[in-house]
């Protein structure tokens, strides 16, 4: 009622700055193509037609890390390549988010040994993890909407 | 305007002096990364390339970014448990890993597997391999260009891991192959299910021959590419489809045969120049051959228990627990000490989608397997890349690397 | 010319390489000489009637804490007569070294380099022997018995806490 409403009609919406904003990068939120092992595969068929993604606005799986917004960590990291890592999410812009894709990059896994960094949150800082091994399209599809109510909430606040 | 002292290598030229050739010392070729993280490296694989121009002079692969350190890890596990760990080597060919860990301790143990048992590995390890190679065509094809294929490929892998579903609960890492036979019976659903992939899968092998095999796009860049010789293909350790595609007939399920593949009848595709394209048309027939032995193994599955009745080294299934007192001890055995086989040394090779994949598998009696090394085709196929590349662009590397059909958990490990 | 006939044809050719020889489960091994197991291969690879023309693979085994501690076994396959044949050389633990294939069978080289990074034997006249699953910069060899499986302790609810403080969480 009110000055909503005049606005409305004269095709006006005004809402305010954060939803505006959260809106726009859950809709559109491109992942990073970070698959390592198996759980790439399921990565991919989320990907494909059966558990579409794009319809999450996920359609484009960027190798950049300089246009991406979502590191979807899928698979075992190996010590050797922890400063790949590191490095690639340093490259990223912000706002920027991890995903831990599966239970060796949220704990390490069955591999609980010399190579295998245990838990990706070591190296990096996780938003969400997804648990499983591996975890079901759904399961990751499942992961990605908490994510987007995460980001949703978020406030101005947090951005200053 | 460069000069040639920008263009020396920046970093420390002891590390790659033994990887490229004198000419990217003194600054003549450009040393190009093609790091972990690449769309088109199948996984997690470095190469370290020296382009003249576009061309390449020399390429050194650099791996380890995926390993696992599973056969140590396997060393510190019962057998019954170690099993798990091998679904994750090949992370496409999982039905495959177990069953050359089940056949090598079958073959330690002396163990005997029952026929439905085996007829039911053949169909799974096929159906397998057919996903595999589902996998293979839409990241092969995606890479060169072909970005529908991957949509295609992976809509008809969806039907073959529901399939696997219904039998062991999971869709990649079933661990349903176990040492005396499979983990348990099959569900009243699992034919109609089988019946239903067989008629219509053909025709969808056809649609993909339509859309790639005369395509002229296809043919020019994968005709003349990576050519490997018969007798270079051998000398350096190559098997299955990249050995086969230049030609040479040698397939482990005509030549060695295990798990009753010998009562099956189908070809072995042989391609005959040595590309990329030869390589392609083979895994295809590959495809068409693994539906033969599917319908042959649906066909002709017998009935009859599903795994031995070794009690030394088989669980009892749970109904016998409430009465018989054997079984509980022997439960009681297998669960908290594991088995003891004998002691000694097997090597089992079976046709993996990717080539020969062995398990070279060492016992000193005890309930935990004292050394477990996977020979894996992945590794082998790519120490050669360097042979296979030599003198092609830099836009061929990502096929020829899409042909040889490496997945970085087998080369790992 | 059976399995059985290649095996003494070795014998009979290279008597101060053979050791022994012995079968399990229809596999057949031959224990070699580590001082000439370039010359065996050699033999194996270019004999009539042998032919093993590609070398599947090489294992390297530790049998920590017996001596002698290594042993090699190199997995070799005849595709003309369809025989497969392992040959097992045995090593020291404080010194293991051992002459190179790849001069016979190039399929050997990363077998050798993964040999050398996982057990920390040595391959003279290997043609690039570094690390090749490891890190460049790692220490020790880690498939060897005395080398710890590095795991971390597993975090239970009783334990949560104590586990938690020692984990280095990324904060940034």
């Amino acid at each position: 009622m009110g000055v909503t409403q005049k606005l409305g009609d004269m095709g006006v919406v005004t809402l305010r700055l954060e939803d505006a904003v959260n809106w726009a990068r859950t809709r559109a939120m491109w992942p990073m193509l970070f698959g390592l092992a198996c759980c790439a595969i399921e990565m991919m068929s989320a990907q494909a037609s059966n558990y579409d993604m794009s319809r999450f606005g996920m359609e484009l799986m960027r190798p950049s890390p300089r246009q991406s917004d979502l590191m979807i960590v899928a698979g075992r990291l190996s010590r050797k390549m922890a400063p790949v890592l590191r490095q690639l999410y340093d490259q990223m812009p912000e706002p920027k988010w991890v995903l831990s894709m599966g239970d060796c990059a949220s704990c390490g896994g069955i591999f609980n040994n010399y190579a295998i960094v245990q838990g990706v949150d070591e190296i990096v800082p996780v938003d969400v993890y997804v648990a499983g091994c591996p975890p079901r399209p759904e399961q990751l599809i499942h992961g990605i909407l908490t994510l987007h109510e995460r980001v949703k909430h978020e406030r101005i606040t947090d951005w200053a | 305007m460069t000069r040639l002292e920008d263009s020396q290598w920046q970093g420390d030229l002891e590390q790659i002096k033994g990887l490229v050739t004198e000419r990217a010392l003194r600054g003549e070729t450009m040393v190009l990364n093609m790091g972990p993280q690449h769309p088109s490296t199948h996984g997690v694989l470095r190469l370290l390339l020296e382009l003249d121009g576009e061309e390449i002079v020399s390429c050194a692969p650099d791996i380890g970014y995926l390993h696992t350190g599973i056969e140590k890890n396997m060393e510190t596990k019962r057998y019954e448990q170690a099993i798990t760990m091998t679904d994750r080597t090949d992370y496409l060919n999982n039905m495959g890993n177990n069953l050359v860990f089940c056949l090598a301790m079958e073959k330690l143990f002396d163990l005997d597997v029952p026929p439905r048992a085996q007829y039911l590995r053949v169909l799974l390890a096929e159906l397998q391999r057919i996903s595999s190679h589902l996998v293979w065509l839409g990241t092969h094809a995606l890479d060169l260009g072909a970005l529908s294929m991957m949509l295609y490929c992976f809509r008809e892998r969806e039907r073959i891991l529901d399939i696997f579903e219904m039998l062991s609960g999971q869709r990649m890492m079933t661990t349903y192959i176990r040492p005396g036979g499979v983990w348990r019976d099959t569900v009243p659903e699992f034919e109609p299910a089988v019946r239903d992939f067989l008629s219509y899968f053909p025709a969808r092998i056809d649609e993909y021959e339509r859309i790639l095999t005369e395509n002229p796009l296809w043919r020019d860049r994968t005709q003349g590419i990576g050519f490997i010789s018969a007798e270079d293909a051998i000398r350096y350790g190559c098997s299955g489809p990249t050995l086969r595609g230049s030609g040479v007939n040698w397939d482990i399920r005509k030549a060695i045969p295990y798990s009753s593949y010998e009562d099956f009848e189908f070809d072995v595709p042989l391609g005959q120049h040595g590309d990329v394209y030869d390589r392609y048309m083979v895994r295809i027939e590959e495809m068409r051959q693994s539906i033969r032995i599917v319908q042959q193994a649906i066909d002709r599955l017998p009935d009859g228990p599903f795994r031995s009745n070794n009690r030394k080294y088989v669980p009892p299934p749970r109904s016998e627990l409430g009465h018989s007192m054997e079984a509980v001890i022997h439960h009681f055995k297998l669960w908290t000490e594991g088995f003891r086989p004998p002691k000694g040394e097997v090597y089992v090779r079976v046709e993996s989608p990717r080539g020969e994949l062995g398990c070279y598998l060492v016992s000193d009696g005890g309930p935990r397997p004292w050394r477990v090394h996977f020979r894996t085709p992945s590794f082998m196929h790519l120490s050669v890349l360097p042979h296979l590349t030599k003198g092609y662009l830099i836009a061929d590397v990502v096929g020829i690397i899409g042909s040889i059909d490496i997945v970085l958990g087998d080369c790992d490990r | 010319m059976t399995i059985l006939d290649a095996v003494k044809s070795i014998e009979t050719a290279l008597p101060d390489a053979f050791e022994r020889a012995y079968e399990f489960r229809g596999d057949i091994t031959v224990v070699v000489n580590p001082a000439h197991i370039v010359e065996v291969c050699r033999y194996c690879r270019d004999t009539d009637g042998l032919r093993f023309d590609m070398c599947s693979g090489v294992t390297a085994i530790d049998y920590y804490p017996d001596e002698p501690r290594f042993a090699l076994v190199y997995h070799l396959y005849s595709m003309r007569h369809n025989m497969s044949l392992e040959l097992k050389v045995y090593l020291a633990g404080d010194e293991p070294v051992v002459d190179s294939v790849t001069g016979v069978y190039p399929s050997a080289n990363w077998f050798e380099r993964e040999a050398y990074d996982m057990f920390g034997i040595h391959f003279n006249n290997h043609p690039d022997l570094r690390r090749i699953l490891m890190p460049d910069d790692w220490e020790g060899h880690p498939l060897r018995k005395d080398y710890p499986l590095g795991y971390e302790t597993v975090q239970f609810s009783f334990n949560f806490d104590e586990v938690n403080k020692h984990k280095p969480y990324a904060k940034e």
